[in-house]
């Protein structure tokens, strides 16, 4: 085993983002695939904050990138369970398959 | 080996771990739990990486605020104990071919590009940086965007509220 460095951090990364995609090919399931939406985002996030500290420490732009990852992803899920939640009510599923007419 | 060098790897073993089993398991409240593991190991990587301020925003943010909210939604719209339907046997493989083949093909790319880091002073990311430069107007300050995000999220509060209203049944 070699001391972790940057490429350790990309191969963490790179798992995650692609776990997550997996999670949002194979899920049918509203809150599920958002859930898998989060892990994308996460394993961007670390992505940032990994080439900030070992390929430009000499700037913050990483840390900032981050910060307005996880505020828009914030703002991102409580929207879509508000979404998912009033789909709810009008269908009594939230399963996408289900959820295919747009007008009702 | 050193013990930063166990402790990085025990925290990749956990994030990967839990995120896989969060985007397996048939039990949706599993998955949430799982997916709460896996945001714990990724502010424990931040730590490690001696980010400390931004470990504590992810888990402030994820671990304390979107898991409960997926929680309570879990709670809102499903039946307990139900299981999450069997997956179609070949949606399940040709996502597993993309999601192995995009994987591959990145880390192809990472492995074979060196990066060079810069020979210039270092910037801590201590605290007084990061408020010095988050409300800076002038060079590598951050209030524009600052301010942008804070209007999207009233915007995006707002937007929840009328959404998830129950509306009135219409007039008969």
């Amino acid at each position: 085993m070699m001391e972790p460095g940057l490429y350790h951090v990309l191969f963490i990364s790179t798992a995650l983002f692609f776990i997550g995609v997996f999670g949002f090919l194979t899920r049918r399931n509203l809150i599920t695939m958002l859930m898998s939406i989060e892990l994308v985002l996460n394993s961007v996030n670390i992505n940032f904050i990994a080439f900030n500290k070992y390929v430009w420490p000499n700037k913050l732009d990483g840390l900032f990138f981050s910060i307005f990852v996880i505020a828009i992803a914030a703002a991102e899920a409580a929207v879509a369970i508000a979404i998912i939640i009033n789909l709810y009510r009008s269908h009594q599923s939230i399963d996408v398959e289900n959820a295919e007419d747009l007008k009702f | 080996m050193s013990g930063s060098t166990i402790i990085f790897y025990l925290l990749s073993i956990l994030t990967l771990v839990s995120g896989i089993l969060s985007v397996t398991t048939r039990q949706i409240f599993r998955a949430a739990i799982f997916l709460l593991f896996s945001l714990i190991g990724i502010a424990g990587i931040y730590f490690w990486m001696q980010y400390e301020f931004i470990a504590a925003v992810q888990i402030v943010v994820y671990v304390g605020g979107i898991t409960v909210l997926i929680i309570f939604s879990i709670f809102l719209t499903q039946q307990a104990g139900e299981l999450l339907p069997q997956q179609n046997k070949k949606r399940v493989l040709f996502a597993l071919l993309a999601a192995f083949c995009g994987f591959a093909l990145t880390l192809l790319q990472i492995i074979q590009h060196s990066f060079n880091k810069t020979s210039e002073t270092p910037i801590l990311p201590t605290m007084e940086n990061i408020g010095n430069q988050m409300l800076g107007v002038e060079e590598n300050g951050f209030s524009l965007p600052f301010e942008v995000v804070s209007i999207l999220l009233l915007a995006a509060m707002i937007g929840c509220i009328v959404i998830a209203l129950r509306s009135k049944p219409t007039t008969v």
